[in-house]
Parts: C-alpha cells; sequence; structure tokens
C-alpha cells in the first residue's frame, strides 16, 4: 500500500537524522496493567458519546479484518519492509486493551507510546488523535471498554530491517508529533471551531487527503492537498479543490451521511467506508466538520463559479475512442446516460464527480473495476464491478473517453499504470 | 457481424455491437438460460460465465467479448443432454419456486465449485450474495449447492454459528 | 342381438345415463348441498376434466402457476381421484379461450377453489367411467375396479378410460356428493416433483419472457419514474428515425417504441426518457407516508364485536401502535406480456393473475368485443399479488395494435417496475388491551389504517395504459374487501377467545400513491400487531407467550399447530431472543405457527437468525413438500419485508427505483435453518399455504428482537438503523427520504 510504503520509507529515511535523539527520548515506561474495569462502571451517557466519536474516527474500519469480529484487530497494511497487523482494541484482557488503564490509553491515543512502553508506529494516527479533548478520550475508553472482550491475537508486526527497530520513532515523533488540542480561532463560528478540531483530531482527514513528506509525516505545508492512499486519490479539499459543483456546507454534510451528493458524486473506496460510518456519528459533528471544510474550499474554482450543466463532449469522444464509445453505451449507459433511470432519479451525471477531474485516473480505474459497494446493506449507491467484464485494454479504453467525454481537461497520461495497479488488487 | 463463442460454439451475429451479451444470448441464439431481471447488474438473474469467471451478461456489451468463452446454464449440460450437476441437485432439492432465479444461481454456483468443491457453508452464501430471489427458496438454494459439492466428490464443510 | 346392435345398445345406454345424470343434477340443483369450489360456478364435468380416445387425460383450470406448484398439486389431485399414473394428466391453465373463468389466482385459494373443484370433477368422472364399464360388462358398478386408466371386471376384462369415454358424455354437470376413491395406490399426499422445475433448472422455455413467436417484435413502454409523473414533450422524431425503430406510439400520454430488436428499443426508451419528467397533480405528502395516510379522511368500517362485560376497574390496560411502510412485489423479473394483433381480434399472452378479469378490461380499453379479445396464461417470474402484469399486457395490446399481423414483445425495465407496480399500502394499528387479575384478556380493541388493498383492474380505468390514452378511462373507486376474507382489515379479527372484543377499519379511500393486493393483504400487518401485542399483554401478565395464547384459544387444530411449532422448536428450554407467532389466516385457511430465534449484534443493529421452526396446517396436504417449499419461502419474504423493506418517496415520486434504493435480503442474511413440521388432515378440504407465513414470521421475528433487546419495536422494518437508534437514545441518521 503506497500509505504503508511511504511510511516504512520515511521512517528508514528518519533513522539517521534522529538515531542519537531517539535514544535519548525513546524511553517510556511500562504502566501497570489494571483489572478490566467493569462495562457497569460507565456512565451509559458517555459510551453513546464515546461511539458517536469512534465513528467519527472510524475506529472500525482500521481495527477489523475482513472477515472479522469487530475491534478484534488483525487488519493488515501491506509494506515493502513487512506487514503492519491492526491491535485488537477490544477489552480482552490477555489479546486486546482490557488491562489498559485510563492512563495508558490516553498515553496511547495522544503520543502513541502503548501500555507496556513500545513505540506505536504512526500507521495509528495518534499524530491527530493528539489534538482530542480530555472529554473525548474518556468517552473513547468507556465506549472500548464496554465492547464485547474478544480474544482473538492479531498477528505480530514485525517489520524489516532497520525499521523493525520502534525506539526511532520516537524521532520521527518529536519531529512531526504536535501534541496537544488546538486552540480555537475565535474569529470563526462555534460549528467551525467544533469542525476543526474533529476534522484535525478523531476524524483524521488529513491522514488521507494530506500528501505525505520523505518521512511519511503529513506535510502540514500542503495540508489538504489531495494524496494517494491504499491506492486510492484522496482528492484535494482546500482551494484546490477540482470540484466542478460548489461544495456548501449543506451538501457536504448530506454527503458525509448518506454517501451520495446530487451535486458531486457517490462516495467510493474508503470514503465509502467512512460515510457509512459517519452515518452514525453524531449529526451536529458531520455537520461541524462539513461547515470546515467548506470554508477550506470557499476559494476553489466551483465556490466561484457553481458549473449547472453538466459537460458532455460525446461526439468529440466518441470521435477520439470509438471502441470505448461502444463500451460505455453497452455498460454504463443503463445507469450513466441521460435518460437512464438513475439519471431520471437526479443522481449526478458523471461530469460532476470529482474522479475524472483530478490528474490522475486512479480512482476512475478503480471505480470501474471494483464498483461501489454492492446493495446489500440500507439504501444507497451501488455500482457493480467490472474487472472480470472489460479486459485492462478496455478499462484504460473506458476511463480515457469518460475524461474525454465528460472533461475538458486533457487526457491521463497514467492509464495504463494506474490499471496494471488496480487489476494487482494489493495495493501495492 | 460479431463473432463470439458460446458453450464451446462459435456463432457470428449481426446486432449492434453494444448490444448487452444477454439480449444477443436470448434473441440470437436462443438460449434461455440467462434471465433479463434488472439489466444493471444488481440481481444476478442475467449470469453467465466468462472465461470461467461470474459475470452479469446484462453489462457485457457483446463486441467487449472478442475471443473470451462464454458459458451458460445450457453449456453446463454434457453434450449428450444429461443436466449439469447442479441442475441435478436443483431438481433433486426441488430448489425453485417462480424458479426465475435459479438459472443464475445454478451459473454462479458453478463457478464457485469448479474452483473449490469443499467450501463453507458461509463461503457458499458470500459467493451467492449477488443473486437476488424473490420467493424466499434461499434455503433451498443452499441445499441444492451443498448437493452438488457432494456429487462432485466434495462437500460443504460445516462451520461453528455465524456470530454476531 | 347381434353384437354389435348390444353395443350400439350400450352406447346409447351411456349415453342415456350420462343424460339422465345431466338432467338428475340439474334438476336437483335446489335441494342439493351447493357444489364446492370452483364447481359451484362452472359445474359441467368438461370445463375441467377431458378424456381423449387415446386415453390422454387433460386437467383445465382457471388458475395459474406463479411458482406456487399448482400444475403439479392439481395433477396430482385428479390423477389421484381418476386413479391413474400423474404422468398420464395434462394440464391447461388459464386460457379465456379454453378454461372455466375462475377469477384471480390469489388469496392461496387456488386449492380450496380449483383443486375442489378437480378433485370432485374427477371423482365424478371416474363414476361415470364406472358406470359405463358396469353396462360393458353388465357387472354392478361396485363390482368393477378402477386403476391404471382403465377399469376392470373381476374376471379380468378390462377397457381402458379412452375407449370408455366414447360412450359417456362429460358434458354434464357434477354431482356433489360422489365419494372420494378408496384403497389402491395414493398419488395425494405424495412428494410428487413439480413439473415445471426440469425446464427452469436447465434453460428450458419455462417462462412467457422466454416465449420467441416468429417475426415476434420488440416493445417498451415509455413513462415518468414513477406513478403520479408523466414524461415531459420528447423529441419523437429523433427517436423515429433511431436504427431499427419501426414506430413510436403516441395516443394521449401513451407513449411505446417498436423495434425489430430489444436492445434498440431500450436504446430509443432511454433517449425519449432523457426529455425530462413532472409530477402530475398534488405533490406526494413531505412526510412519512404512514403518516400521511393516517392523517388523512377515513370512512370507519366496523370489522368485528364480540360482546362480553365491560373490564373490570382492576384491569391493567396497555394500548400500542404499529406501522409498516409502503412494501413492493419486486418481481425478479419484470413484468412482460406478448400480444398478436389480427383480424380486429388481440391475443395478449400475459402472466396476469386473473386473465378473464384482463379480458373484460382489455376489451374495454381497446373498444373491442369480448370475443375479439383472448388471454392466455403462461408463467411469469413470482408476482406475490397485483404487480405490473396486467398493466404491461394492456402496453404489449396497444403496441401490437400498431403493427397487426406482427408478434410483439414488451417487458417492462426494472425501473419500471420498480416505479409503476401497485404497492402494499402503508398500515397503521393501534390496539389497546385489558389484562384481569387471573391474567386473562378481559378486553379487546383492534383498529387499523389503512388504503385499499384491490385495486386489481376488471375495468380499462384500473390499467396505466387506461389513465394515458386519449381520452382517459376513470380508474374506479376503491373500496373495502368484504369480511370475512378482508383487505386491509384480513386477519384483524382475532381467532383468540376474547369477550368485550372491537375491530375498526378507518378505510383511507384517497390514494396518494398507487398500491393493490400484495401477497397475504393487510393479514402481515395485522398478525404483527395482533401476535406482538399478545406479546406484550403476556410480558405484562408474566406468562410465558406460547402459554398466554393456548390459554386463550379455543379451536383444536389452532392448538395443535401451536403445541407442535414450540415443541419442535424447543421452546421449554428457549434461551434469550427467542420469539414465538401463530395465526390462522384470514381466520378461515390454514394454521401456521412460526418459532425463531434471534441474536442481534448491538453494534450494527444487524439482526442474525439461527433457526427458524414452522408448523403448518393446511388441512389435507396434497404434496408436503410443495407445501414446506411455500412455507419456507413464505417465512424468508416476510422476513425480508419485516427486517429490511420501506418504500421511500420524496413530494414528486417514488424513490424506490432499483435494488439499490428498494433492498431486500441477500443470501448472506439468511436464516441458518428453517424447518417446516406439515400437518396432514386427510380429508378435510384443502387449503392453500401460500400467504399463511406471512403474518406469523413478521411477529415472531418482532417477538424474537423484543426478547433480544428487551425493548419493543413496533414500527416495520426493524432494520439495523431502527435497532441502533432504539439502543442508543439519539436519533439516528436522516436518510434522503423516509417510508
Ligand atoms: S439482469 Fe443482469 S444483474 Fe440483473
Ligand atoms: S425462485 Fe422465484 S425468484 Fe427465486
Amino acid at each position: 500500500m503506497v500509505r504503508g510504503t511511504r511510511l516504512a520509507g520515511g521512517i528508514a529515511l528518519a533513522t539517521a537524522a534522529s538515531l542519537l535523539l531517539a535514544f535519548a527520548i525513546a524511553w517510556h515506561p511500562e504502566i501497570e496493567p489494571t483489572m478490566p474495569p467493569s462495562p457497569s462502571s460507565f456512565a451509559r451517557k458517555l459510551v453513546i458519546e464515546g461511539e458517536q466519536l469512534a465513528k467519527l474516527g472510524n475506529c472500525a474500519g482500521c481495527h477489523t479484518a475482513e472477515p472479522g469480529r469487530p475491534l478484534a484487530g488483525g487488519r493488515s497494511l501491506a509494506t515493502p519492509f513487512g506487514t503492519i497487523f491492526a491491535a485488537n482494541i477490544t477489552p480482552d484482557a490477555e489479546t486486546g486493551i482490557g488491562t489498559w488503564s485510563r492512563a495508558a490509553f490516553d498515553r496511547a491515543m495522544r503520543r502513541g507510546i502503548a501500555r507496556n512502553g513500545k513505540h506505536l508506529y504512526p500507521a495509528f494516527p495518534y499524530d491527530h488523535f493528539t489534538h482530542a479533548s480530555d472529554g473525548d478520550v474518556e468517552a473513547l475508553y468507556a465506549w472500548l471498554m464496554t465492547r464485547p472482550a474478544i480474544a482473538s491475537r492479531a498477528p505480530e508486526t514485525r517489520l524489516d530491517g532497520v525499521v523493525a527497530f520502534r525506539p526511532l520513532i520516537a524521532g520521527w515523533n518529536l519531529l512531526f508529533l504536535g501534541e496537544g488540542p488546538l486552540e480555537p480561532d475565535p474569529a470563526r463560528s462555534s460549528d467551525w471551531n467544533r469542525g476543526r478540531a474533529l476534522a484535525e483530531g478523531l476524524a483524521h482527514c488529513g491522514g488521507c487527503h494530506t500528501p505525505r513528506n520523505r518521512f511519511g509525516a503529513e506535510d502540514r505545508s500542503r495540508a489538504y492537498d489531495g494524496a494517494m492512499v491504499e491506492g486510492w486519490y484522496a482528492p484535494p479539499l482546500n482551494a484546490r479543490s477540482p470540484a466542478v459543483r460548489r461544495w456548501t456546507a449543506d451538501r457536504l454534510h448530506l454527503y458525509l451521511r448518506t454517501g451520495l451528493s446530487p451535486t458531486h458524486a457517490a462516495a467510493a473506496g474508503p470514503m465509502g467506508d467512512v460515510t457509512r460510518a459517519l452515518a452514525q456519528a453524531r449529526d451536529e459533528d458531520v455537520r461541524a466538520i462539513a461547515v470546515y471544510f467548506a470554508s477550506l474550499m470557499s476559494q476553489a474554482p466551483a465556490a466561484r463559479q457553481d458549473q449547472h450543466d453538466a459537460m458532455d463532449r460525446q461526439l468529440v469522444a466518441q470521435q477520439a475512442h470509438p471502441e470505448a464509445a461502444v463500451l460505455f453505451a453497452g455498460a454504463c449507459a443503463v445507469c450513466h446516460e441521460p435518460g437512464a433511470p438513475m439519471m431520471q432519479q437526479g443522481r449526478p451525471p458523471l461530469a460532476w464527480g470529482t474522479p475524472l477531474q483530478v490528474d490522475n485516473a486512479h480512482d476512475t480505474v478503480r471505480i470501474i473495476m471494483e464498483g461501489l459497494a454492492s446493495p446489500a446493506g440500507p439504501a444507497g449507491p451501488a455500482m457493480p464491478a467490472f474487472a472480470d467484464i472489460l479486459d485492462d485494454g478496455q478499462v484504460g479504453a473506458l476511463a480515457a473517453y469518460l475524461r474525454a467525454r465528460f472533461t475538458d481537461k486533457p487526457p491521463w497520461s497514467d492509464i495504463g499504470a494506474a490499471v496494471a495497479h488496480a487489476r494487482r488488487g494489493d495495493g501495492k | 457481424m460479431i463473432a463470439l463463442t458460446v458453450n464451446g460454439e462459435t456463432h457470428q451475429v449481426d446486432v449492434d455491437p453494444d448490444t448487452p451479451l444477454l439480449y444477443v444470448l436470448r434473441n440470437e441464439l436462443a438460449l434461455n438460460g440467462a434471465k433479463f431481471g434488472c439489466g444493471l447488474g444488481q440481481c444476478g438473474a442475467c449470469t453467465v460465465l466468462l472465461d470461467g469467471k461470474p459475470v452479469y451478461s446484462c453489462l457485457v456489451p457483446v463486441a467487449a467479448l472478442r475471443t473470451r468463452k462464454v458459458r451458460t446454464l445450457e453449456g453446463l449440460a454434457s453434450p449428450d443432454g444429461t443436466p449439469g450437476v447442479l441442475s441435478i441437485a436443483f431438481e433433486a432439492e426441488q430448489a425453485a419456486q417462480c424458479g426465475y432465479c435459479i438459472a443464475g444461481m445454478i451459473v454462479r454456483a458453478q463457478a464457485l465449485l469448479e474452483r473449490n468443491t469443499r467450501p463453507t457453508a458461509d463461503e457458499v452464501r458470500a459467493h451467492l450474495a449477488p443473486n437476488l430471489c424473490r420467493c424466499g427458496t434461499h434455503m433451498r438454494i443452499l441445499r441444492a449447492v451443498h448437493r452438488a459439492a457432494e456429487m462432485m466428490g466434495g462437500g460443504v464443510r460445516a462451520v461453528a454459528e455465524r456470530e454476531p | 342381438m347381434s353384437r354389435l346392435g348390444r353395443r350400439a345398445l350400450l352406447a346409447n345406454g351411456a349415453l342415456v345415463v350420462a343424460f339422465a345424470l345431466s338432467r338428475g343434477a340439474l334438476a336437483q340443483d335446489t335441494d342439493q348441498p351447493e357444489l364446492p369450489g370452483g364447481l359451484a360456478k362452472s359445474p359441467l364435468l368438461d370445463s375441467w376434466i377431458s378424456v381423449g380416445a387415446d386415453g390422454q387425460i387433460t386437467v383445465f383450470t382457471g388458475k395459474v402457476e406463479l411458482g406456487q406448484g399448482l400444475k403439479t398439486a392439481l395433477i396430482q389431485i385428479a390423477a389421484h381421484e381418476l386413479a391413474v399414473a400423474p404422468s398420464e394428466v395434462d394440464i391447461v391453465t388459464a386460457d379465456t379461450a379454453r378454461t372455466p373463468d375462475e377469477g384471480v389466482t390469489a388469496g392461496s385459494q387456488s386449492l380450496q377453489d380449483s383443486g375442489t373443484a378437480i378433485l370432485n370433477a374427477a371423482a365424478n368422472v371416474r363414476v361415470l367411467l364406472a358406470e359405463t364399464a358396469a353396462w360393458r360388462f353388465a357387472l354392478a358398478v361396485d363390482q368393477i375396479e378402477m386403476r391404471d386408466g382403465a377399469a376392470y371386471a373381476p374376471d379380468g376384462r378390462t377397457i381402458g378410460y379412452g375407449e370408455l369415454v366414447s360412450g359417456a358424455s362429460l358434458h354434464v354437470a357434477a354431482k356433489p356428493d360422489v365419494p372420494r376413491r378408496e384403497g389402491g395406490a395414493r398419488v395425494i399426499g405424495e412428494d410428487l416433483a413439480r413439473i415445471d422445475i426440469p425446464a427452469k433448472v436447465s434453460g428450458g422455455e419455462a417462462f412467457l419472457q422466454d416465449m420467441r413467436l416468429p417475426g415476434m417484435l420488440h416493445a417498451r413502454v415509455v413513462r415518468g419514474p414513477s406513478d403520479g409523473t408523466r414524461l415531459k414533450q420528447a423529441n419523437i422524431e429523433a427517436v423515429a428515425t433511431m436504427p431499427g425503430v419501426l414506430q413510436v406510439i403516441r395516443n394521449g400520454r401513451f407513449t411505446a417504441i417498436v423495434a425489430d430488436d430489444e436492445w434498440r428499443a431500450v436504446k430509443a426508451l432511454y433517449r425519449l426518457q432523457a426529455a425530462g419528467w413532472e409530477r402530475i397533480g398534488e405533490p406526494l405528502p413531505a412526510k412519512r407516508m404512514r403518516e400521511a395516510i393516517r392523517g388523512l379522511p377515513a370512512q370507519p368500517v366496523p370489522i368485528f364485536h364480540y360482546p362480553g362485560p365491560p373490564a373490570p376497574p382492576e384491569a391493567h390496560t396497555l394500548t400500542a401502535r404499529y406501522s409498516r411502510p409502503c412494501l413492493m412485489h419486486g418481481s425478479i423479473g419484470p413484468s412482460c406480456a406478448v400480444a398478436l394483433w389480427e383480424d380486429d381480434s388481440v391475443t395478449v399472452w400475459t402472466h396476469s393473475q386473473g386473465v378473464h378479469p384482463l379480458r373484460t378490461a382489455l376489451a374495454e380499453l381497446l373498444g373491442l368485443a369480448l370475443e375479439r379479445v383472448r388471454c392466455v396464461h403462461v408463467e411469469g417470474a413470482g408476482c406475490y399479488g397485483h404487480n405490473g402484469a396486467d398493466d404491461v399486457a394492456a402496453d404489449a395490446a396497444l403496441a401490437a395494435r400498431a403493427v397487426p399481423g406482427q408478434p410483439v414483445r414488451l417487458q417492462w425495465m426494472r425501473e419500471q417496475e420498480h416505479g409503476w407496480e401497485p404497492l402494499g399500502s402503508t398500515m397503521t394499528v393501534e390496539m389497546s388491551g385489558s389484562l384481569g387479575l387471573d391474567g386473562r384478556i378481559v378486553a379487546w380493541q383492534h383498529e387499523v389504517w389503512s388504503n385499499t388493498h384491490s385495486t386489481r383492474p376488471t375495468t380499462a380505468g384500473g390499467l396505466l395504459a387506461g389513465a394515458e390514452v386519449e381520452p382517459p378511462f376513470v380508474p374506479p373507486r376503491p373500496l373495502p374487501i368484504r369480511l370475512p376474507e378482508g383487505g386491509a382489515a384480513r386477519n384483524s379479527t382475532p381467532i383468540y377467545d376474547l369477550p368485550n372484543a372491537r375491530g375498526t377499519l378507518h378505510f383511507v379511500e384517497e390514494m396518494p400513491v398507487r398500491v393493490s393486493a400484495l401477497r397475504s393483504l393487510g393479514a402481515q400487518m395485522n398478525v404483527f400487531a395482533i401476535e406482538s401485542f399478545m406479546d406484550e399483554l403476556a410480558q405484562a401478565a408474566a406468562i410465558d407467550p406460547v402459554a398466554f395464547r393456548l390459554a386463550h384459544l379455543r379451536d383444536e387444530r389452532a392448538r395443535e399447530v401451536v403445541q407442535i411449532a414450540a415443541e419442535r422448536f424447543g421452546w421449554s428450554a428457549r434461551g434469550r431472543g427467542t420469539g414465538f407467532a401463530f395465526a390462522r389466516y384470514k381466520n378461515l385457511a390454514s394454521y401456521c405457527a412460526v418459532a425463531m430465534d434471534v441474536r442481534i449484534d448491538r453494534e450494527t443493529g444487524e439482526i442474525h437468525m439461527p433457526r427458524v421452526v414452522a408448523a403448518v396446517d393446511c388441512g389435507e396436504a396434497v404434496s408436503p413438500d410443495g407445501i414446506r417449499n411455500q412455507i419456507e419461502g413464505g417465512i424468508v419474504q416476510s422476513l425480508s419485508w419485516t427486517m429490511r423493506e420501506s418504500v421511500t418517496f420524496d413530494t414528486t415520486h417514488r424513490t424506490s427505483f432499483d435494488w439499490s434504493a428498494y433492498p431486500i435480503l441477500r443470501f448472506p442474511a439468511m436464516p441458518g435453518r428453517v424447518e417446516v413440521h406439515v400437518i396432514d388432515r386427510p380429508k378435510q378440504p384443502f387449503l392453500g399455504p401460500g400467504e399463511a407465513a406471512q403474518g406469523p414470521a413478521a411477529a415472531a421475528l418482532a417477538n424474537a428482537v423484543a426478547h433480544a433487546l428487551g425493548i419493543r419495536l413496533r414500527d416495520m422494518p426493524l432494520s439495523p438503523e431502527r435497532i441502533r437508534a432504539a439502543l442508543r437514545p439519539t436519533p439516528a441518521a436522516p436518510r434522503q427520504a423516509a417510508g
């Protein structure tokens, strides 16, 4: 996975720079194990609060294997140096975090140090969680400790080479971990401030949408400029947003809650999981996040001009890609051509989706090949996968056709690589 | 004219190149197995095997096939007309109510059992998830797939009941 | 007497007997018991059974195969009574030119109506043939043995049915009191393999959708996205010149495309639809449909009243309100019809549940005399009630009129089925009940709010196209279906022994959305409410729910069904998360009890169902495996309705347009096991099993969920979102549209 690769690579590069320093600051004491607290010792209100925060952070997204039991860990993140496995964070005393005291949990969340004193890899986004408030951490702790304890030992993470040496992370932390809550901006609304605290903190949006530097840390100077993550491109969420239609707080709110924006697109890939989790978060919190990002995108082109007319250069595209035009007519048109049932229902035209607008083909290719989640859960957007229907050349041709038909942007140059990458399917 | 290979035979058909395979199978080749259920890749009634993988034939433009091989329910029977193992198992279990979904179920199950005649019960359910049945014949369909796995010399492994 | 003369005389004698029989039967019409089942309306034997000169037996039924195994069951009945192997019997189902008019195939009545008719007609035919044989053998009729398609004399002489029938007219009325066949090989009660299945599992021509007539054209109808909408002015010329498009038919608002190729018709359809659409008439209520219906003017109709002393002051009174959203039939195969217009007559091959009423409606729509319209039933995908089958038949007939001499096949698209099929009405039920100190119910009240549950077409105005053509036909006014069957009130009358009980139907005439009959009509909701409420009362009385039911149940067959279901489930040793429910369908048909257990993932709100156990008594069991198949299917479908389904709307239209917007249960969510125990009641009337499980399955689920959570959910669907919301005090996520 790209993110894993960068992380591991970044850690390796950080080695030399911070080796000595690391030793000096790397040591942390073990925090004594405690008896798992009784679930009834937590106030119900606090537990519910914690659950809603957990949905904002989509804890289960990373800490649940597939297939697997919720929060029991084991989900892998492949890197060239080895595989990072998510921990079991259920309150099982043996294999989970049952013996972690509040203080131990707090230290892990906000400083990235496990109960036994070991450093956690920053694949766990404590660089964001460090902004969480005491109350938020307390609520999350209450929620986790009231989940069913599941005995399940996540495979041990063993990275190869020098990155296996965890104390090095101390140096990384020194460089990139800005501990503590964010100062509120008094010039902004309370919604905005709440939204920023959540987005920068528990929701860790930058974890995907902000590019990382050589050390695998988020590059704050390019916050929300868009980045590759797990083979998907998380688009910019700032003035560089390539959205065609304006992202208002209302539209974002609807999108984050339902995974579908009638003026933009359906959430795909990892963002699909995020929106499914956000559907269960507290509405005001999601709203606050929407307010925050709408403000970050207020200087984006679409914010200046909301383009109502969907671009459709059908003839141009057909002349450029005649074979792909046939594929589109036979495979895609029943949903995406004007007049198709989905369009009659007010679903967004392809021209309004971000994947076709950004300057790489990754998302478009992956959506074609993998589709969106099948309609097994609640009502919501769905799209079948075409990986077994179209061959690599056909997927690529189709992607090129879509770009030519629904945007006026130059053709992509990375389609072949994106298709090969998606076909390997392991995110490497 | 577009050439396509279905159940081992090559056909030339005179249709628009964007015509989905489903329409070609039904209207040009007079094959009834694959059914129109949604045309949107949501129900699996039209499932066929494309180079051994189950796909929604309603979403396969016939021009996209080139040399790839299509197998339909009809193609699972042996040349002497003996029905395929799954068809026999479905009949034996009386696994149909209206039966409109059944051809798609059989074809999708075939793809699984060709790969693995010893799937777990949960694997069978997960594998069949793309296919819808409105009559509620699911329990019988599962029994029929289990029976077919046994007839093929394997069997569906019982696993501990699913836990929430 | 010469041999020849003797034979002639015998033959004549048989004819005389036959004539006499018929006259006798007719003459005695008034003082004889009424003929059973469908015979009451069509008493002539040859309307039901024909025996060819080669001995080939054909059974005719006005009912239709809907995947319920009807053909096989009727063959079994006829073969049994006629003492022939089932393989010797052919069957012809509903065809206005060939079969008796048996109205609509619905309400689990096919075996009651047609099965009973064929049983008695076959017995009549057997006796007639036996009497003819007796003449021929010059023996007393009780010396004749009928088996394997022939009459046998004790001395070994034998005559086949084919030969016998040449001497006996079957054009006579049935006698009501002909005895059933005794002894001999049993066919009824055996698990006969269904005759329709081989084609369905091998790619045979099994469905109307598979019909291919020489020179057949393909048509598509063009509409807005859902009922209550219309297409904006479309660019007809651009579409008319598309390759393969032969005709764009416009008649008022009715628009259809006829093309030489199916896919080309689809492409033209989407081109026309690109014009956009608009709502006709009033906006839909913005608030949830179930509350909107509840708020409309309603006409109160008394359902039942069991007198009794008023509840004593110390009685403990409970009230509760239950509701369900609009539900969809959601046939897996969109509705389809093939029509051929020739010589000012039209033949329509249809999967309508009622070919005769459809014929009447089509004749009016097309302005044809009745005899110029023929409707032939061919099996379609399961319909579960009044779906698009009739409407598409009208669409196809209108399309065929534009291309006389050429057969036209018209199938709806998935989104047209989802958008236009009549829905099962949303319903609300308010219950109130009082418990005496002894834990017995001392007062009971049931009030139900609903639209109609049948707008099945009997006139052109009942067809979608009827309202679209110029001049339009007026849709008939909806009326409540009379009890005891009832529509919205179906199964609202409790089978329990209750004093001081009263029921009222608040019949809402105005229909903001198109609704009609959905499998079991109001029964699913009424049983859901009654059986949930019984559990609530049992809990208040601190009595086991099954014991509580038995304490209020006198009907012996009902008691046995309840006891067997409980016993097979292991109710006495039940754990947490178990539920039970029972009903007798329509209070006059099959008895069905369902017990189940659930485990709930409190995190996701998902319900897992390790095991479902049902017991069913549908009278004499013609095919036990067929009954199990129907009950299993009914349970699974009802669980899908109850757990997952809800049609959504915004102010302009129905937004549940496909399987992603209207999800139904898929394999991973299925129960671990479903067991059905059939209680056979030989010689008792046949009672259809098709709809018996819908109510009990829904209520058993609700009761199991309540038992698991300690929280009662009264509004369907019991979706993961609702369960999560119930477990957490803050409101769940708003969806884009609500049911
Ligand atoms: S018809 Fe192809 S998936 Fe439904
Ligand atoms: S058997 Fe009717 S849809 Fe499956």
